[in-house]
């Protein structure tokens, strides 16, 4: 697995995400982007528009019945509402991420952990102030992708967030099938063992496709 | 308190609630509704449609109001999507209704929530018990891959119903499927329990906010059988009977407990 790793040296960027605050930038076809989870048990929270026409964009559900499996991993093809691969995992050091526990929000903090959480940051909050650079708004949030967070669902049903097994340095590259706004949300969540009850920053880094 | 003495009560917390959400302090969920149980008296229903398959239907419930969902073949699967009519970027959320329940498995005594920490649907009667939430309905490259042509499906057929009431594709939000048995195995591969379908079986989805609906009658993606054996299903809208305070659905858990304290404090004019 995981062969012709890019060089770090050769990025054409590297950027930390602080903890807790969102990032975006637009992936262009061919490029790879790296997510490092510098201190590990951090989960990232992340959505993908298609750049061209943001309407088509990532479908949790329509990955999961393409892959007919519930987990993303390496070789998980990321796929759009409208039946096309945005994106393909191409290398995981980690080997557990989440995308049917959607992002956690001010309203469903209240909900789970009771009202007192209600004025701590969420995802939601992120991705509704990022997505506004590209004119699109909380209707446009659907369920994401949660890099890094561990969600086992039984053969019962039973689904649970529990603690993450990504190490310091874990990372998950993703490759760009088509130019997508990729947005992340670095997740705030301090309620429940996503992020180690300690939300810390992670490194993103994007590599132009190799040239023949 | 320090940083790490919050963290310690927070993950203390997440632990208790987890407990009671699942482990041997969890509240039991009642029984599932008997096929020939909870008839629906004369007098109670508002309308009634059948659905051949492949089509979609729109139903606009009151808060209060009931939909039965009736698969009566048994050979059907129903997906549905809605908005709340107050303000239509409130809707059904799936990922919330799975994790706020610590469970994929939706059945009678459950709700359905929308992205808004409130109660959309609340599951008041259910013959079945084997319904989808984490697989979504069929799409043109589904139909595709699985029956070499293009069909009727899901995903088109949301589409032409959110049109009509001016949303958009932007505003389709992942679905549920009743009567769809997909479970994961140990390795989280889905799988189909065909002989958990039933003629007869059915959903009774109380609306707990003033709600537009969309159902949809297609095959779901897993269901080996071919939509040439897809049967029609009947839709009953009818006054659901008032819940009283031990309501199963009102009282499965503390979370759910908020949600509804949440969801009534709109309907009482104090909300955002």
């Amino acid at each position: 697995m995981n062969q012709l790793l890019p060089d770090p040296a050769d990025a054409v960027y590297v950027h930390d995400v602080p903890a807790e605050r969102p990032w975006s930038k637009i992936l262009k076809r061919g490029q790879t982007l790296r997510l490092i989870d510098t201190e590990g048990q951090q989960a990232v929270d992340a959505l993908l528009y298609c750049a061209e026409n943001p309407a088509e964009r990532y479908s949790a559900q329509d990955t999961l019945r393409v892959q007919g499996s519930a987990y993303v991993g390496l070789g998980t093809r990321l796929i759009s509402n409208k039946g096309r691969v945005m994106a393909e995992v191409t290398a995981d050091s980690c080997g557990q991420h989440d995308t049917s526990a959607g992002c956690c929000a001010c309203e469903s903090n209240a909900v789970r952990f009771g009202e007192e959480t209600k004025y701590q940051h969420a995802c939601r909050e992120n991705f509704i102030l990022e997505l506004s650079r590209y004119g699109l708004a909380k209707r446009d949030i659907v369920s994401n992708l949660n890099f890094f967070m561990n969600v086992p669902i039984e053969p019962s049903g039973e689904f649970t967030v529990v603690d993450g097994i990504s190490a310091p340095g874990n990372y998950v590259d993703v490759t760009a099938e088509m130019d997508v706004i990729f947005v992340i949300s670095n997740c705030p969540q301090i309620n429940n063992p996503c992020n180690g009850f300690n939300p810390t920053p992670v490194r993103v880094l994007i590599w132009d496709p190799p040239t023949a | 308190m320090n940083r790490q003495e919050i963290a310690d009560a927070n993950r203390r917390r997440y632990e208790e609630l987890r407990a009671a959400g699942q482990g041997s302090t969890a509240k039991a969920l009642p029984a599932p509704t008997a096929l020939d149980g909870a008839p629906v008296a004369a007098g109670a229903v508002i309308a009634r449609e059948v659905v051949p398959y492949g089509w979609y239907h729109t139903v606009r419930l009151k808060r209060g109001e009931a939909l039965r969902i009736v698969d009566d073949t048994g050979r059907s699967s129903v997906s549905l999507i809605g908005w709340c009519a107050h303000d239509t970027s409130e809707r059904i959320n799936c990922a919330d209704t799975v994790k706020v329940q610590w469970s994929a498995v939706l059945s009678k005594g459950r709700v359905i929530l929308t992205d808004m920490g409130r109660v959309f649907l609340s599951v008041i009667e259910d013959t079945s018990g084997a319904h989808d939430l984490l697989m979504g309905g069929s799409t043109a490259a589904s139909t595709l891959a699985v029956y070499g042509e293009v069909g009727r499906n899901t995903h088109d057929n949301f589409l032409a119903a959110a049109s009509k009431l001016g949303l958009s594709l932007a505003d389709i939000p992942p679905c549920v499927t009743f009567f769809a048995p997909v479970s994961l195995d140990k390795e989280g591969r889905f799988v189909w329990t065909a002989a958990r379908k039933r003629a007869g079986d059915f959903v009774d989805l109380r609306a707990e906010a003033d709600l537009l609906l969309v159902v949809s009658n297609c095959a779901h993606p897993l269901d080996p059988a071919r939509p040439a054996a897809g049967g029609a299903v009947t839709l009953l809208h009818h006054r659901a009977p008032v819940p009283a305070a031990d309501d199963p659905c009102r009282t499965t858990s503390p979370e759910i407990a908020r949600a509804f304290v949440f969801t009534d404090r709109l309907h009482a004019g104090d909300g955002p």
